[in-house]
């Protein structure tokens, strides 16, 4: 079968500090995984590897067989809600319609079609009264909204999340899960950049275990394995294991009090 | 025409010229790189004069670009070192280069017209004198026909790149994922800003341009909250700076650069106390009236909590609210004043009591909690 997205010998360094050595990671089409791992560990640096946001030191990354370039239309990417300035002068619909300019191309503006796909982009995230509300006044996880509809209006076939989850409050989190089921049910797959292992098991069906090198990928029932997150976070995690009736048997996660581990808090 | 009135025209063209690129400097936190590139020009346009010996040749319009171009790119480089940030790195970059300048001015260039008092000040007062003639027809002033050109030329890329650079402003990162080269995008508006910049200080000197390209774009981001009014306006309050600067250089008989920019100040200055929503006065009343609102909740929740408890008679009283709040005694007497104006409360006997919208105010503060 085609893979979705193909990693292979991936490495990537800032000056000569590595950042990531040698990962490979293939997924197939329809699958939402989660990219784990500590601070530092290189999730970010991969997906904008991917998206060819940073330029690897060695191996290739591949979409659906081909490199980004030739694939960009059929790639959506949510980047940190933090990596914009939220005081710029534009509206909530403006935004959206940002996710439509790859498919304009250069010098076509966004008309009628483009504003109803972006309306529609934003009723599915809820916030479809907020169009013409500025950007700066809206809440973080309406920001997080906002951002997942842009990428939903560039209906893409792969899907890129950098920490969708970080500061949104539960109703958020339960809606972007819905999207991303969604996404999932229509075909599509999604990587997402995810903080709290607890709810790996349950949000997602593939997980990639990432600490510099690649410590595991596949599906969560296979790697996600208290062996497996040990080895990804070093000494700095304590298992309690639980069986969660899926029959998936992966452990419940908790930090050690002694630690309050950055993997969680972050 | 006459040459008050061509001074006048000069300056507002340069003026809706700079605030274009300005509004985009602005929105991307870059207002000194315009400090830096209007005086690093300047040596573009000595190495230019000393290639081909003379001050009009469209050389030294492309040897300022290039320095332009090129301060952006030492700026660049230095902040990627990681040894030095943006800020300092700019104010390594541009004395530099504009030491560099002056010194060969005045050592190889001291009998040309091309001082450097003129670079920082500019002399709006002569430029009508200097025209601007092709095919033995006088098109007006020299700084009036490339100032008309740069705010066309400015227009005409806003106009046909505005969706570009709205994006690679506001999200650099999906710019260059969606294919649209965010570091062109940059390189040509640092380019532009350039063009602009030597394009304008020949009439107006660099500090004006600086005040043109930065102040009324800041201003205009006080005011509104959509991209195409902030570059709108911040043109109208280019123009208008440069207009009542020119009066008020008439009326102190000053310079007239120094009182344009003194007004874009003055214009932003307005803006920073009137502006309906951001401005410091509309901050400072909405501050009032929320420490009056949540004062009235927390008396209302008060009052709500004790209500019908025996404790009641002696926590709802008014003379004694002041000392369970910890408020000051006349704050406290004055809340209960405004509350009860409002409905909220009654007063008998220093007993307070709660109407039916006291106690519904009260339990919204629940509900937004």
């Amino acid at each position: 079968m085609q893979h979705a997205i193909d990693v292979t010998d991936l490495t990537v360094a800032y000056q000569d500090k590595p950042v990531l050595w040698d990962v490979d990671v293939s997924m197939p089409p329809g699958v939402l995984m989660a990219v784990v791992g500590p601070n530092g560990a290189g999730k970010t640096t991969m997906i904008k590897a991917i998206l060819g946001l940073v330029r690897p030191a060695a191996g290739q990354t591949l979409i659906y067989g081909k490199p980004y370039r030739e694939q960009r239309k059929a790639v959506g990417y949510v980047p940190q809600r933090g990596s914009v300035d939220w005081d710029f002068p534009t509206t909530v619909l403006d935004v959206v319609l940002m996710g439509r300019y790859g498919s304009l191309g250069w010098f076509r503006q966004p008309g009628k079609h483009e504003r109803a796909q972006a309306l529609a982009a934003l009723e599915k995230v809820g916030m479809a009264q907020f169009a013409s509300r500025q950007i700066s006044q809206l809440s973080g996880g309406q920001q997080q909204r906002v951002f997942l509809a842009r990428a939903l209006v560039q209906d893409a076939q792969v899907y890129f999340m950098d920490e969708p989850f970080v500061g949104v409050d539960a109703v958020t989190e339960r809606a972007i899960v819905g999207l991303l089921q969604e996404l999932r049910a229509a075909g599509k797959t999604v990587v997402v950049v995810h903080h709290d292992l607890q709810t790996v098991p349950e949000y997602f069906d593939w997980v990639t275990l990432l600490n510099v090198q690649k410590i595991a990928s596949g599906p969560v029932a296979e790697v996600f394995t208290e062996e497996n997150l040990r080895r990804t976070y070093g000494g700095r995690v304590a298992f309690l294991s639980r069986d969660d009736g899926t029959g998936s048997g992966p452990a419940l996660v908790l930090p050690t009090p002694a630690k309050q581990s950055s993997a969680f808090t972050d | 025409m006459s040459p008050q009135l061509e001074v006048q025209l000069i300056a507002a063209v340069v003026a809706a010229g700079c605030a274009i690129p300005g509004v985009f400097l602005v929105l991307r936190r870059m207002a000194m790189m315009s400090d830096a590139i209007s005086h690093t020009v300047l040596l573009g346009i000595v190495l230019g004069f000393f290639l081909t010996g003379s001050l009009d040749s469209p050389l030294l319009m492309l040897g300022a670009v290039l320095t332009g171009v090129l301060t952006v790119s030492l700026v660049e480089l230095l902040q990627r070192t990681g040894l030095v940030k943006e800020d300092s790195a700019i104010g390594l970059v541009f004395p530099a280069l504009f030491s560099i300048a002056v010194i060969l001015i005045s050592r190889f260039a001291g009998n040309v017209h091309l001082d450097t008092h003129i670079v920082l000040a500019g002399e709006l007062a002569f430029a009508p004198f200097e025209r601007f003639e092709l095919f033995g027809i006088d098109w007006g002033a020299r700084a009036l026909v490339t100032g008309a050109a740069i705010l066309l030329l400015n227009l005409v890329l806003v106009l046909v790149f505005y969706k570009e650079l709205k994006l690679a402003t506001f999200d650099a990162a999906l710019a260059a994922t969606l294919g649209f080269a965010p570091a062109l995008l940059h390189y040509g508006l640092m380019t532009v800003v350039s063009l602009t910049a030597v394009g304008a200080f020949d009439a107006v000197g660099s500090v004006l341009v600086i005040a043109l390209m930065i102040v009324p774009p800041a201003t205009a981001y006080l005011l509104t909250d959509r991209l195409p009014r902030m570059l709108g306006f911040s043109m109208l309050i280019g123009i208008a700076s440069a207009q009542t600067g020119y009066w008020l250089a008439q009326a102190l008989d000053g310079s007239i650069a120094g009182a344009m920019a003194t007004m874009t100040g003055v214009f932003f200055g307005l803006a920073l106390l009137f502006a309906p929503q951001r401005g410091l006065i509309a901050a400072a009343l909405r501050h009032g009236r929320q420490r009056w609102e949540f004062a009235q909740q927390m008396l209302t929740l008060h009052l709500l909590n004790h209500e019908g408890t025996p404790d009641a008679t002696e926590e709802n009283r008014a003379v004694t609210l002041a000392q369970h709040l910890r408020w000051q005694a006349d704050f406290a007497a004055q809340v209960v004043r405004r509350a009860e104006a409002a409905g909220l409360v009654r007063h008998d006997s220093g007993l307070l009591t709660l109407t039916d919208s006291g106690r519904q105010h009260a339990q919204q503060a629940f509900v937004r909690g």
